[in-house]
């Protein structure tokens, strides 16, 4: 791992990045927007295959919102790498870091199941109103699980307070 | 006399327990970003649609009462964790130009989201379904997306220009 560190480190980009550090919270600044779309997103899927929007609820119209989350999830990953090269060190070797990025590889991976589930092809002649037990079992999963990544993007003091108890 | 106040709210149990509690100000921060960034989320999804820019097939009014109690409630817990973190170190934060600005756009988006639902709100019926959204209602829309992008812009800067 400190490798890995040291060679992502060595890279160019990182070392431009360094030199303009005011790109910095700009970047940060558009991985929350990012984050916030996902969520947003979700939750409007979530609300269709739950049955619990007001005039929407079939999975047509939740479909719409598939845009919405390969954008931001372009964003999310652009922005985060550019951060990783920024700080390496302190991003890869951080634990809160480690288990934010295995909470977004679940995330990710329900988030394209859900997506799955969604298809026309799919979901044929029962594109009709109300609750489909599947995709509202995938959008909760898919929630709860981008509602941990986002906390584990503010999760260090956590990883300290644990490294602190364990030693 | 501002000063004080803020020494003093520096001072109270509640400020000490987040500032010097184990944990207190790292798990206040995390809810308050989360919690802010799920505002962000479901916020942009009316603010598009009364522009005008996605789901002009959807009614507004669906969509708005499918969003905002969900928003309501996210921007609490948003208010009293941010609140919290405030007290904290009250003297460094409202000394901050990005805090003092974030504040400032906050005051403005509630003031837009007041004359939105006054004035524009009302007529809804007529322009609830199809894309003849009136001027005033992409104003209002523009300008609460500008505005928390501007919130999160500023929020993320604080950091960087305390002390």
């Amino acid at each position: 791992m400190i490798d890995l560190v040291l060679w992502v480190a060595s890279l160019p980009i990182g070392q431009a990045l360094r030199r303009i550090s005011w790109l910095v919270p700009w970047l940060q600044v558009v991985h929350i927007l990012a984050n916030g779309v996902i969520l947003g997103a979700v939750v409007m899927i979530g609300m269709r295959v739950w049955g619990l929007s007001r005039s929407q609820a079939t999975i047509a119209m939740a479909r719409r919102f598939h845009p919405w989350i390969w954008g931001a999830l372009v964003a999310l990953t652009v922005s985060g790498v550019l951060l990783i090269f920024y700080t390496p060190r302190r991003a890869l070797l951080d634990l809160a870091f480690q288990a934010k990025m295995w909470t977004m590889v679940v995330a990710v991976a329900a988030t394209l199941a859900l997506l799955f589930v969604m298809q026309p092809e799919r979901q044929g002649a029962a594109d009709k109103a109300g609750p489909h037990r599947l995709a509202s079992l995938l959008a909760s999963l898919t929630l709860v699980l981008w509602v941990g990544v986002t906390l584990a993007g503010r999760g260090r003091w956590f990883a300290a307070m644990m490294t602190r108890m364990i030693q | 006399m501002f000063k004080e106040l803020m020494l003093w709210l520096e001072g109270t149990p509640l400020a000490m327990l987040v500032s010097h509690g184990q944990f207190g100000f790292g798990a206040l921060e995390m809810i308050h970003v989360t919690a802010t960034t799920f505002v962000f989320g479901m916020i942009t999804i009316v603010d598009l649609r009364l522009i005008g820019l996605v789901s002009r097939d959807a009614k507004v009014s669906d969509l708005y009462r499918d969003v905002i109690p969900l928003t309501w409630a996210a921007f609490v817990v948003a208010a009293i964790t941010g609140t919290l973190l405030f007290i904290s170190q009250a003297r460094a934060y409202s000394a901050n130009i990005a805090f003092q600005m974030k504040l400032l756009v906050l005051l403005l988006i509630g003031l837009n989201m007041l004359v939105f639902h006054r004035f524009v709100y009302r007529g809804i019926a007529k322009w609830d379904h199809g894309s003849a959204i009136p001027l005033s209602a992409r104003l209002a829309g523009a300008i609460s997306l500008v505005g928390w992008i501007a919130v999160i812009s500023c929020a993320r800067w604080i950091a960087y220009l305390m002390y």
